[in-house]
């Protein structure tokens, strides 16, 4: 919302603000018609409700405010009026978005955009992409196309770029319109998207086939919306904030395409990339010219549904619509007026068309497979065009461009951060940095019944031990002295810049439970004039949203001070440990880890000790006193009650005993290197490790080293229970859940010492993650997997990982509490942790990489005045055995209308969310129970989002609200992840072990683990640092005379098309053709070429961004591990029965259709 | 044959044996009138440097419930090659090589003098001596140095061959690799935890892979050392590793809080032990060694809880029911007791502390296995460190002076049978027609194991005489018994000794004074001793003291002349003179007393007086006062009070102590320095003589006697007090005394 007033008062206009303001608030609140506008509109329903009578879509009707808006409005109030139309023509279409701005002549576009949409299209995508690529392609085309018009549009596409310029605004609504139709027209590849603008020249017929022409659109759109899912709407809303300033330059254009209030939120994000892009991709725009060419497919990307309307449109539309259609997109105006004759007529046709479309739709969602099998959604005329959907690459690009060059300053409540994806600085003046907690909307209902209403689950995914970027300063340490932190007396919140000083600082009160605290006296300061505290800025823990507070004895464990941590290292030395070299590669590499344990700041050296253990059937503890002259070696074999058999000597200061360990690390590969034992232990290991904490009396982590199933006799012995045919039945959860609840209670001991485990396994076969990984889970560790293991092709992935996990800052003996205002209540938790209570999550070790997703629920009203507040404690061991407690504070904003909520969603945060909630699902519900859940929370969301926010039209447009428009896509990657809809080639260990890793991922893995970043190496500008732009992640996107890199998190693939020039294989592999590449190679070969060494550098620079080092994988084109590499392109159907992204979207369409009706 | 006295020490020194009646009573109910029971204290092994081997296999009895030993006894009939038995009478062929006998060429067995017979024989391979060291490492500093440092020499004085392990424990327990090179390795147990001998094996990886191994005689397979030379190496391999290990050998490093006991696992160490020994080397000489420092405190065996204001259980507490731990910790020291005994191995107890360690439940350990135990206050004493060396000395002809895995086989001539045995041994089960139904001792067998030995090792057998009374046996006819000891010898061989003596019957109505005659008091008095000791044990102190009074009295009645209601008219006859005196100390003594006594000192006395041979068993019954002064030559006196004079210094042996005491005028001259005055060299020596003596004592003593000197009103004279007959006490001026 915010950016929407922002882009209110940016623009000038005096009236369109104020009507704006007025309307948008309305709009929003009351969908209906807004004022005046809506009257307008009315009348223009009046028309289209002819129209669609005859029209069969009746979905389309919704819409039909937007045929009212359209033309009559744009006619009606030129220019000027069309201000102040739009604005009505904003809130009243919100849903319809586009439309109003089409009052003028943009009204009708924008009409015919939603109407598009309404067909179905989903603009959102559209948006994106038709932001970035249409925008330079846009405004040419424009140009060329319709003179008169067009020109506006043109400029209206120019606008873009510019958020606060109206005109940018405009041209973001544009884009957004343009996404909502143009999406469909997936004119992504044209940035000129926009194509539509574009294609207004050709308009006609790119219009026609889009079925989305502007105008004919409407009509035709209408047709279409049915069946094409009108996110456009939404789309378009958000080009109504910047509306007012298209009004300006092109009034009636902007706003019919800006109307839709919802996106606003969108628009904002649409903008900045117009704003920045925007200008420059008219630059660019001469390629688009290019693209005009596509511009008109483009067009067709926006009514997703469109497609195939937009075959039957096109014949029809086109001549008709050309005009209209360019112009509805862009020029709307001139359009409009003529189309609207032309409108009902398309409409009438596109109705039918539609009709088609929608018939389409059930049969192929009826049955969720038949998704795929549907349209070939290859086929662009038939199928939606996949450029016309929203398109995460293209928000992620808008998103970089607009939000990437400012600082984030945290200063004001209920900020929107800028997406993960997006490089920022954040500056901290009050809030936390979103890197530390981001939510999945910014501003919370006030109600719970809203929050129920709207579905959209309010959470937060804390990451408390995040590593800030070097030009971010770390949270600051503060004493207060040995009476510890101020806190509040009731509730135990810690002292933070919300609090409220009053009675001239003598007291203070509570701003979670508002109760009164008397100041301690050693903590007095005088207030100022404002009521600020005079040492506000001397106090970290008063003016800043993150900082640390030294912690007293009160806060540690029996009152005791913690000694510093230790680490121990346990190494499998059964037979295929020791066979594959793996014993002698940890060896090798303990003997330099061990100096670079982390410190903590200044410190000279580690005071982390280190000790030893090395294990098959039996432990052996190893003495490595300073003292001795050999190390000394100690079995137990007693491993049914383990024990640690020596005190002094195991764990040791490294600099004291590094001639002992280096002597033991040295023998312990040739002590085992005759070892005829395969078979192992597991929980004494861990047992082990434990105990040795408890007997040095400290917190620490365990790193172990593990190969196989451990089937000795011993506790915790498992047997082998893969089965493959319990996929997707109801004992499928079984798969998921630990064998026995033994190593649920030693987790829970674990926890109780703050005894951490790190996992490396090797396994050669099933070794059943989810019974292992159980005690690592809980007490916040990592695992990690290394199927197969082979040292020529391995290790240096295990050993950048194992020197990363043993290097990287960690807190033990944690415990967090998440703090809320009154009204709110953290009440689930998601992450690796464990809990003994409903609020503390404990974990043994937390580090840098860990998160925390948390959900909230309401137990009150919330107020809008005084907004809602996290406070987020993590009371810790440092690595040094410094008890701290580090705090977190964010204030939210309070909404009581659901289009603040809509607006202030973060999709990525709300995916990270909704996964791991599905991730916990399958532990106790059958794999499809959790995803029809799932696809029915998303649907609910949308479908309210619909309901309220949107502005009416056709029930057969999908409308999608701006920040969530790329809902769809992240979910469909979620339900088709290996978890929830494993392919064949999926073991039952992979999706435990992903399952595990998912559960403490941060925003931003999340975001790339699900939707992989596709990157075309050979677009790589060799000199520059910078990424080749990221394209969708589907083969149709993919030439076969380029190479393209795709990371997820997990792994890297370098794919190789069949026909790449020979000179770009020899630079990059050093062979001279295809089918020399070896796809054994584990890294790329160091060559000394530009190209190779640019592509090394990117995948270098993929690695370090990454928490783990991600496995590299040489895929040509047509090989047998394409497959493998197929999978991740989440936008096509994939084999394990994922529906694409275009099928998908149709599903959700239907779904929320149905939940609307 | 002079007298009796000298039969009977000919005997004790030809045959190693000492009955209470030399004559026997010829009936049942006459043998029950006699009070004393007619019974042998047996040395076994007793050194005879006139005894040669004979390196052939013993001549046996061909009646499978008999298996005899050809002897002096039988009757041979030389033209027919017939021997017959004299225990069963069944008349056997000699074997073969016996073919070329005759009365002018016997073999040695047929001779008289060779009642006592030693045969080595071939059995099976020969295993070497295992040595196991069982070490607390909860010391002070100074004691663990110094028994490291003990430990350390003792691996010089193992036989060369000897196989040694090593086992340290504390809270935990450390079975240490010996094979391994770099690296030193150990297997680690909890001490809390007690493990069967199968867990102990799996664990320590020693479950073997069915390698069939015959009973009592493992087989030299290939295997077999390899399995075993993880842990036991012999001495010569790795004496320089062991040494380094033993020097790098530190203080259990468990904290121990104050007011705390350390954590010491000793049942579990114990456990783990004869759980290894069992797996790798069963029926084989083999020794454990506990050095242990203090009482165990935790695991199966603990004594006492880790709490210092608990102490240990004191014999008041036993009374009370009070020491919560000593019936599980003995029940499970006798269970490991049993196992090893089972095996043919021994457990050496070496407990030095100032505090009680818990010998009263670990005694069976050391009793029943035949192994020594040894208790100091600690082991940076010289009475520890030359006790352990004395462990390893050699006899006459260099060999040492231990033996393993006997097996003591008694057989009787039908008018006797056998009612048990008391000593360093359990029963073998051995049921036969000479098992008496009446017990005493181990009864209800024929045979008994003792696991190690000395040639000083003595046990009592107490027969039965099962003749009716109305089945008179002939005139001159003469009751016979056989030991037969089967042992490993200390170089590994496997050897019998045989020792077969018989005694005249005597009617006891007509022939009274001659049994009177053949009546020895010393041994009566040791195994009357034996017995009450063993009630002891077993029972309540004071019916012990009123059952000895009673048989006293009996025999008395018995033996006494006297007139009725006459004190003074009492009259024993010589042969009898001293055995009330004996009864009288025995009363006294701390075998019988438990009080100022600890439980554990009990314990100490009682298992060595059950394996002392009789010269022993007397000083320990009757201490030995010497006395000696300017009037004569030193010269023995009474224990009694009145011995104590001014101008004497006495040197008192008690087996466990010795004591020289100087009297008053003495004591005072020798700080006035005479002696050190040329003019009074005679005081010097006088001074002097005590002292050689007393060393010649401490040489040849196992263990090493407590060596005290002291002078009159000295603190440490209350040794001397204590053990004296109190017939001049300070209150003898009044009115005490009876």
């Amino acid at each position: 919302m915010s950016v929407n007033q922002q882009a209110h008062t940016g623009p000038p206009y005096g009236q369109p603000q104020p009507g704006y303001q007025g309307y948008q608030q309305p709009a929003y609140g009351g969908q209906p018609l807004p004022g005046v506008p809506q009257s307008q509109y009315g009348a223009y329903n009046g028309p289209m409700p002819g129209y669609q009578q005859p029209v069969p879509p009746q979905g389309y009707f919704p819409s039909l405010g937007f045929p009212s808006k359209g033309s009559p409005v744009s006619l009606n109030s030129d220019t000027s009026s069309l201000a102040p139309n739009f604005i009505g023509s904003l809130r009243a279409p919100p849903t319809s978005g586009a439309p109003p701005p089409a009052s003028g002549a943009s009204l009708p576009s924008g009409h015919l955009a939603y109407s598009q949409f309404g067909h179905g299209d989903v603009q959102n995508g559209i948006p994106t992409s038709a932001a970035p690529m249409q925008r330079p392609p846009a405004s040419q085309p424009f140009l060329p196309g319709s003179a008169p018009t067009p020109v506006s549009q043109t400029s209206t596409f120019q606008q873009y770029g510019p958020p606060p310029a109206s005109v940018q605004q405009l041209s973001n609504h544009m884009a957004g319109m343009t996404i909502g139709s143009t999406t469909a027209s997936a004119p992504p590849p044209a940035g000129l998207g926009y194509g539509p603008p574009t294609s207004v020249p050709p308009v006609s017929g790119s219009f026609s086939t889009t079925g989305s022409g502007l105008y004919t659109p409407y009509t035709a759109s209408q047709g279409p919306p049915p069946t094409s899912v009108s996110q456009g709407l939404p789309l378009a809303q958000p080009p109504f904030p910047g509306q007012p300033i298209s009004t300006q330059r092109l009034p009636t254009q902007v706003p019919g395409f800006a109307p839709p209030p919802s996106s606003t939120g969108i628009g904002p994000s649409s903008y900045p990339p117009t704003t920045g892009a925007p200008r420059p991709p008219t630059m660019s725009g001469p390629p688009l010219p290019g693209q005009t060419a596509a511009g008109p497919p483009a067009s067709q990307p926006n009514h997703v549904s469109s497609p195939p309307p937009p075959a039957t449109m096109a014949g029809p539309h086109p001549g008709p619509h050309p005009g209209p259609p360019m112009s509805g997109l862009h020029g709307p105006p001139p359009p409009t007026h003529p189309p609207q004759p032309g409108y009902q007529m398309q409409q009438n046709g596109s109705f039918g068309q539609v009709r088609g479309p929608q018939p389409n739709y059930g049969g192929a969602y009826p049955g969720t497979p038949n998704y795929g099998s549907q349209p070939g959604p290859p086929p662009p005329p038939k199928r939606l065009d996949p450029d016309s959907i929203p398109s995460p690459i293209q928000v992620i690009e808008d998103d970089r461009s607009n939000r990437g060059s400012e600082p984030f300053v945290t200063g004001v409540r209920g900020q929107v951060p800028p997406l993960v994806t997006t490089n920022f600085v954040v500056k901290d003046q009050g809030n936390a940095s979103p890197r530390y907690i981001r939510c999945t909307s910014y501003n919370i209902p006030c109600t719970s019944d809203m929050a129920k209403q709207s579905q959209v689950p309010l959470a937060a995914v804390i990451k408390p031990l995040a590593t800030l970027p070097p030009e971010e300063t770390l949270p600051y340490l503060v004493d207060h002295g040995e009476s510890g932190p101020v806190r509040c007396n009731r509730c135990k919140a810690y002292m933070c810049p919300f609090m409220q000083f009053i009675e001239g600082g003598r007291r203070f009160q509570c701003c979670f439970c508002s109760c009164v605290t008397e100041v301690p006296p050693h903590y007095f300061q005088h207030l100022d004039h404002t009521g600020k505290r005079v040492d506000f800025y001397d106090r970290p823990e008063l003016s800043l949203g993150s900082y640390e507070f030294l912690a007293t004895v009160d806060y540690c464990k029996n009152n005791k001070f913690p000694s510093p941590p230790a680490f121990i290292f346990m190494i499998d030395v059964s037979y295929n440990a020791v066979k594959s070299g793996l014993v002698r590669l940890i060896c090798e590499e303990l003997k330099s880890l061990i100096d670079f344990l982390p410190r903590e700041g200044n410190m000279e050296e580690s005071a982390i000790r280190v000790g030893f253990v090395t294990y098959n059937k039996v432990l052996h503890f190893y003495n490595v006193k300073s003292s001795l002259a050999q190390p000394q070696m100690m079995v137990v074999s007693d491993v049914a009650d383990m024990f640690v058999p020596l005190l002094d000597g195991f764990l040791v200061n490294v600099n004291e005993s590094r001639t002992v360990i280096a002597s033991l690390l040295d023998q312990i590969p040739e002590m085992f290197a005759d070892t005829r034992e395969t078979e192992t232990v597991f929980a004494p290991v861990i047992q082990a490790g434990l105990e040795a904490l408890k007997a040095a009396e400290c917190a620490g982590k365990l790193f172990i080293f593990h190969t196989s199933l451990p089937i000795a006799e011993a506790p915790g012995k498992l047997k082998n229970r893969d089965d493959k045919k319990l996929i997707n039945t109801d004992k499928e959860k079984t798969l998921f859940q630990p064998q026995t609840s033994f190593y649920n209670n030693l987790a829970k001991d674990c926890v109780a010492q703050g005894c951490c485990v790190d996992l490396f396994l090797f396994p050669n076969q099933y070794l059943d993650v989810a019974t292992l990984g159980v005690v690592t889970y809980q007490t916040g560790g990592s695992i990690y997997k290394y199927a197969y293991f082979q040292l020529e092709t391995d290790q240096d992935r295990f050993l950048n990982d194992l020197r990363r996990d043993v290097q990287k800052e960690v807190g033990f003996d944690a415990v967090m509490r998440v703090r809320t205002s009154t009204g709110i209540r953290a009440t689930d938790f998601f992450g690796a942790f464990y809990m003994s209570n409903t609020t503390d999550v404990e974990m043994a070790g937390l580090d840098c990489d860990k998160t925390i997703t948390v959900e909230f629920k309401h137990d009150d009203k919330l107020s809008e005045d005084s907004g809602a507040l996290l406070q987020c404690a993590l009371l810790y061991t440092s690595c040094a055995g410094q008890r701290r407690l580090r705090i977190h504070n964010l204030s939210l904003n309070c909404c009581t209308q659901l289009a603040d909520l809509y607006r202030n969603c973060e999709t990525d945060t709300l995916i990270n969310y909704l996964a791991k909630h599905a991730y916990r699902g399958v532990l106790g519900s059958p794999v499809k129970t959790v995803r029809d859940a799932l696809i029915n929370q998303c649907a609910q969301i949308l479908a309210c989002y619909r309901k309220n926010c949107a502005s009416p039209s056709s029930a057969g447009q999908l409308i999608l609200p701006e920040c969530m428009k790329l809902l769809p896509v992240y979910l469909n990657c979620v339900l088709k992840s290996d978890v929830l809809q494993p392919g064949p080639e999926v073991t039952t260990d992979d999706r435990a072990y992903i399952r595990q890793l998912v559960t403490s991922m941060d925003v931003a893995e999340t975001n790339v683990f699900f939707y992989p970043r596709l990157l075309p190496l050979t677009k790589a500008e060799v000199d520059s640092d910078s990424l080749p732009a990221a394209i969708r992640n589907s083969e149709e996107r993919l030439s076969k005379s380029d190479i393209y890199l795709l990371e997820n998190g997990l792994n890297i693939f370098v794919w190789v098309g069949v026909n790449v020039q020979q000179s770009l294989i020899q630079n990059l592999f050093g062979v001279s053709s295809f089918s020399q590449i070896s796809n054994a190679l584990s890294t790329l070969p160091v060559l000394e070429n530009s190209f190779s060494k640019k592509v090394r550098s990117i995948v270098d620079m993929l690695q370090v961004q990454r928490s783990r080092n991600m496995k590299l994988i040489i895929v040509k084109q047509e090989d047998k591990l394409e497959m493998l590499f197929k999978h991740f392109l989440v936008e096509d159907k994939s084999l394990s029965g994922g529906a694409s992204y275009v099928d998908f979207l149709c599903h959700m369409h239907k779904e929320i259709r149905q939940l609307l009706s | 044959m002079a007298t009796y006295l000298e039969f009977i020490q000919q005997n004790e020194e030809r045959d190693g044996v000492r009955f209470s009646w030399n004559v026997w009573p010829s009936s049942r109910l006459e043998a029950t009138r006699m009070v004393v029971p007619l019974a042998c204290l047996l040395t076994p092994l007793k050194e005879r440097l006139d005894l040669p081997p004979v390196q052939y296999e013993p001549v046996l009895c061909s009646r499978p419930t008999c298996k005899a030993v050809l002897n002096p006894l039988c009757q041979v009939d030389y033209r027919a090659k017939l021997w017959a038995c004299n225990f069963c009478f069944q008349r056997n062929q000699f074997p073969p090589a016996y073919a070329g006998i005759s009365e002018v060429n016997q073999p040695a067995e047929l001779m008289p003098q060779f009642s006592t017979i030693e045969y080595i024989v071939q059995r099976g391979p020969q295993t070497p001596l295992i040595f196991l060291y069982v070490v607390d490492t909860c010391l002070e500093e100074e004691d663990l140095q110094a028994l490291k440092e003990s430990l350390q020499m003792s691996l010089s004085l193992l036989p060369a061959d000897a196989l040694v392990g090593l086992i340290t424990f504390g809270r935990m327990v450390q079975v240490h690799e010996l094979s391994c090179e770099g690296i030193s390795k150990s297997y680690v147990f909890r001490g809390t935890k007690d493990l069967t001998a199968k867990q102990i094996q799996d664990m320590l990886g020693l479950s073997r892979p069915a390698v069939p191994i015959q009973q009592g005689r493992p087989l030299q397979t290939p295997e077999q050392p390899v399995i075993s030379s993880r842990f036991l190496q012999p001495v010569h391999k790795i004496d320089m590793n062991l040494t380094d290990l033993l020097g790098e050998l530190q203080r259990d490093p468990w904290p121990v809080t104050q007011g705390k006991r350390p954590l010491r696992s000793t049942g579990v160490a114990l456990s783990i032990a004869v759980g290894l020994l069992e797996g790798t080397f069963p029926n084989t000489g083999a020794r454990i060694m506990l050095f242990t420092g203090g009482p165990p405190t935790q695991g199966p065996g603990m004594v006492v809880g880790d709490e210092l204001k608990t102490p240990i259980r004191s014999w008041h507490d036993i009374e009370k029911d009070n020491a919560r731990f000593m019936k599980k910790a003995t029940k499970h020291y006798e269970t490991l007791a049993n196992r090893t005994a089972a095996n043919g191995h021994c457990i050496d107890i070496y407990a030095c502390a100032l505090d009680q360690t818990g010998l009263l439940e670990m005694k069976c350990c050391a009793n029943l296995t035949g192994g020594h135990m040894v208790m100091g206050d600690s082991f940076n004493t010289s009475l520890f460190k030359q006790t352990f060396q004395r462990v390893f000395n050699k006899g006459f002809n260099g060999e040492f002076r231990m033996a393993f895995g006997a097996s003591l086989d008694v057989k009787t001539s039908r008018e006797l049978k056998i009612a048990g045995a008391i000593g360093p041994c359990i029963s073998l089960n051995a049921k036969g027609p000479c098992v008496s139904e009446n017990e005493l001792g181990i009864g209800g067998t024929s045979q008994w194991k003792i696991c190690s030995l000395d040639p000083s090792t003595t046990l009592a057998i107490y027969f039965e005489v099962v003749n009716q009374h109305n089945a008179p046996i002939p005139q001159g006819g003469r009751g016979a018994v056989q030991f037969v000891t089967q042992y490993q010898h200390s170089s590994t061989q496997k050897r019998i000794r045989v020792t077969t003596i018989a005694r005249n019957w005597a009617d006891a109505q007509s022939q009274l004074q001659h049994i009177e005659a053949a009546f020895d008091q010393e041994a009566a008095a040791v195994l009357m001793a034996r017995l009450g000791v063993y009630r002891a044990e077993s029972e309540e102190g004071p019916d012990v003291l009123r059952w000895l009074d009673r048989q006293l009295i009996r025999l008395c009645q018995k033996f006494g002349q006297y007139n009725k209601d006459d004190p003074n008219s009492f009259r024993l006859s010589e042969s009898f003179s001293l055995y009330p005196q004996f009864m009288f100390h025995l009363r006294r003594s701390p075998f019988l007393q438990v009080f100022n006594n600890s439980p554990d000192e009990s314990s100490y006395y009682r298992h060595h007086f059950a394996r002392q041979d009789l010269t022993q068993s007397l000083i320990m019954i009757q201490p030995i006062l010497y006395a000696y002064s300017f009037h004569g030559p030193p010269e023995p006196v009474l224990l009694d009070s009145s011995s104590i004079l001014p101008d004497r210094i006495l040197l008192m042996d008690t087996f466990f102590q010795i004591v020289i005491y100087l009297g008053e005028t003495i004591a005072q001259w020798q700080k006035a320095g005479y002696q050190d005055m040329p003019e009074y060299e005679n005081f010097k020596h006088l001074l002097q003589a005590p002292l050689d003596d007393a060393q010649e004592i401490l040489q040849t003593r196992f263990p090493m006697p407590r060596y005290i000197h002291t002078e009159h009103g000295g603190s440490q004279a209350r040794f001397l007090l204590s053990k004296v007959n109190p017939s001049q006490t300070h209150n003898n001026l009044y009115a005490w005394g009876q």
